[in-house]
């Protein structure tokens, strides 16, 4: 599987393991609520940990965490759902977490631009072949008006 | 009137090439019809009952006369020879092709217009008043602070995907002619005890099936936290507002459901920590507010008198003005109303020679500006009371100075079932079978102030639920029926209209309308308005003799 990383399109070393499944070795992200209930058995894990946020989670259970967590992938049910924009300028603007944002989902590639700025650095479309189109969306407008993440 | 700068330029080109790709891309099947829908709506672009629609941004209802004429342009080449002003002071085309909107908004954004956000589940074009900058009531001019909102709501990146969209309004006058009482978020420029100038905000009020009146939610905020305010009332509506059902996703839900004391403590403790960040600094207001300066008024223009002597010597010329023009702050200069309610005309429509004609005569008579209102007519706002006379009699033959600004012909219409998909009844020969039965101008004028507003369902895109006189199309078993209500009002003292009963036929609404005019004449008190009749009677009067005609 291939990713959008940091205005790249590279290899992704991250996998889900959906809450009805063991856990295991390597770059895992796991639901909210797996996060809140095995924590102690993640942190000991090898790899890195990621959790996956959906619109109606809220950040703020997460913000003491984020120092353990590398990933925090936002994922769309729908694309119409605009909560998770806020989840990332949350992320970033209230608890200047540094680590990975990643959109999942059902996202439009004709979001990722919004989506950056407000602090998604990497996408993981539906569709791999619309990674390309999605990474020149990212440069669909060269001037804005407001402050928000970049 | 604000001017682009290169970023301003380059940020609507780049949208229209971004919608240009994105158009593409659907038509080659790329995209599915649902997210197609939620991209060409943020662009202005409906599909309707006979093809697409248009709603172009009139930025707070400011459009000069090279915008004008590109209007007229589009009209001719794109569509019917016509357009449409609607309530939120902005310009609707009925009829283009989809695979021409990207040409269309091109053409637009040549003349530094576009339709950004007419339409979607967004921060919508910011609403003013149509006299801001000459009224003799203003506080303070509250173009400025439109532009700035503007500018903030304009592909605003965490605000594009809300569970329903927003409204923003501002009025900077005494007299609230903006509704703004009945917008998501309203702003009231005033004058605090202390003697500085800020903003009173008010939220939740809106109109569609579920009408409220907004509640201050902050008395008096501070200009410079303008930004940061809005930020954060539009966060916790963001995160809390309704997402499961469409009709009860506008922010007035949430508030109602929230209670405003809850409601505003969450977006106190969002604004406190963010609003250090995001102040608005004086130097950046004062070069948006030189961009509105006044025009070059003439010192001595107060010393004309033929203004005064034509109306002495022409009473249809007396009439116009007394109807259609308002008082400006300048000596020597008043604002005057273009009435788009011509007897044969649907109300707000234009044509393409009108707008072009009207391009010239804003040039020759009031600074190359003109402006859209609330109630679907333009105001040239800054004309000489030498030139009135003139100006009147060629606007006379272009069938724009119908002297009914603020009477009962002058009707709030939506496009209704002949062009809206969403609509259950017609309104436009509703309105034409009304105008009919009021032309008397003398019957007409001695009514005086009746706000007659009429929508085709509702969605209530018409404010019906606020005309003195409300009239809702509703469909019963495929038939049109309408649905009257009494004493509603968008202006200061904002409330939303009673149901008079029982919904009339089609060929009966006519008559209504003309009885409650009648039962009105006959049972005012001296001065009495409509409205202040209403409260002071109830409904009864008027039901008694709408009901037993029937």
């Amino acid at each position: 599987m291939q990713v959008i990383k940091d205005k790249q399109i590279v290899d992704d070393s991250w996998s889900y393991v959906a809450d009805d499944t063991e856990l295991k070795d390597g770059d895992i992200s796991v639901s909210l609520a797996r996060w809140k209930k095995d924590k102690q058995l993640l942190l000991k894990s090898n790899g890195k940990i990621g959790v996956r946020i959906g619109p109606a989670d809220s950040v703020e259970d997460i913000a003491a965490d984020l120092k353990d967590i590398q990933l925090v992938e936002l994922d769309f049910p729908a694309f119409a759902d605009g909560r998770i924009f806020s989840h990332a300028w949350l992320l970033r603007g209230r608890y200047n977490y540094q680590g990975e944002i990643r959109a999942t989902g059902h996202f439009m590639r004709d979001q990722v631009y919004y989506l950056s700025r407000v602090g998604v650095n990497a996408f993981s479309p539906e569709k791999t072949e619309d990674l390309p189109v999605a990474l020149s969306n990212l440069n669909d407008f060269s001037v804005n008006y407001q402050k928000s993440i970049r | 009137m604000y001017q682009y700068n290169n970023n301003d330029q380059t940020l609507i080109e780049e949208r229209v090439a971004q919608f240009r790709k994105q158009t593409e891309s659907f038509l080659k099947g790329e995209i599915s019809d649902d997210q197609f829908r939620a991209l060409r709506l943020m662009n202005g672009l409906y599909v309707q009952t006979h093809a697409p629609m248009l709603r172009v941004a009139g930025p707070y209802g400011l459009i000069n006369s090279k915008q004008f004429r590109k209007l007229a342009h589009i009209a001719r080449t794109y569509d019917k020879s016509y357009c449409h002003f609607t309530t939120r002071q902005n310009i609707q085309f009925n009829w283009p092709k989809l695979e021409q909107v990207p040409d269309i908004l091109e053409e637009l954004a040549s003349v530094q217009m576009h339709a950004i956000q007419t339409s979607g589940n967004c921060l919508r074009n910011t609403s003013t008043d149509h006299l801001a900058g000459v009224c003799i009531d203003e506080i303070e001019d509250p173009r400025p602070y439109c532009e700035i909102i503007r500018q903030w709501t304009t592909l605003h990146p965490e605000f594009a995907y809300l569970p329903r969209k927003f409204k923003i309004a501002v009025s900077g006058a005494k007299h609230d002619r903006a509704a703004t009482q009945l917008h998501d978020i309203g702003l009231h420029l005033i004058r605090n005890d202390a003697g500085e100038i800020g903003f009173r905000v008010l939220v939740g009020g809106g109109l569609g099936r579920t009408p409220i009146i907004g509640q201050v939610i902050k008395p008096f905020l501070e200009k410079k936290h303008l930004l940061s305010y809005l930020e954060a009332i539009l966060r916790i509506y963001n995160l809390f507002g309704r997402r499961d059902n469409k009709y009860k996703a506008r922010i007035k839900i949430l508030v109602k459901e929230t209670g405003m004391e809850k409601f505003s403590e969450l977006v106190e403790n969002e604004w406190l920590l963010i609003r250090d960040n995001l102040e608005l600094d004086a130097v950046r207001i004062d070069a948006i507010k030189a961009q509105f300066a006044p025009p070059a008024y003439e010192a001595d223009a107060a010393q004309d008198t033929s203004f005064v002597q034509h109306q002495l010597e022409n009473k249809a010329f007396a009439t116009w003005i007394k109807y259609n023009t308002a008082d400006h702050k300048t000596p020597g200069y008043r604002a005057a109303f273009l009435s788009l309610k011509a007897p044969d005309s649907p109300p707000g429509d234009m044509t393409d020679t009108q707008l072009d004609a009207v391009a010239d005569l804003a040039d020759q008579y009031s600074f190359g500006e003109i402006r859209s209102t609330h109630r679907q007519n333009l105001v040239f706002a800054d004309v000489k009371q030498a030139d009135l006379y003139e100006l009147w009699q060629q606007l006379d033959a272009l069938k724009l100075a119908t002297p009914n600004n603020g009477t009962a012909t002058d009707m709030i219409c939506c496009p209704g079932l002949d062009f809206c998909s969403l609509a259950n009844a017609g309104t436009i020969s509703v309105a034409k079978e009304i105008n009919e039965a009021l032309d008397d101008l003398d019957y007409l004028h001695d009514i005086g102030d009746v706000k007659i507003n009429m929508s085709g369902c509702m969605n209530g895109c018409a404010h019906q639920s606020v005309g003195h006189i409300g009239i809702l199309g509703v469909d019963k078993k495929g038939v049109e029926w309408y649905q009257l209500t009494l004493g509603g009002s968008s202006e200061n003292e904002a409330a939303i209209g009673e149901r008079l009963g029982p919904s009339i036929a089609k060929d009966q609404v006519t008559k209504a309308v003309t009885t409650i005019l009648d039962v009105y004449i006959k049972q005012r008190l001296d001065d009495e308005s409509f409205l202040d009749m209403v409260k002071r009677v109830g409904l009864n009067p008027f039901k008694e003799q709408v009901y037993a005609s029937n």
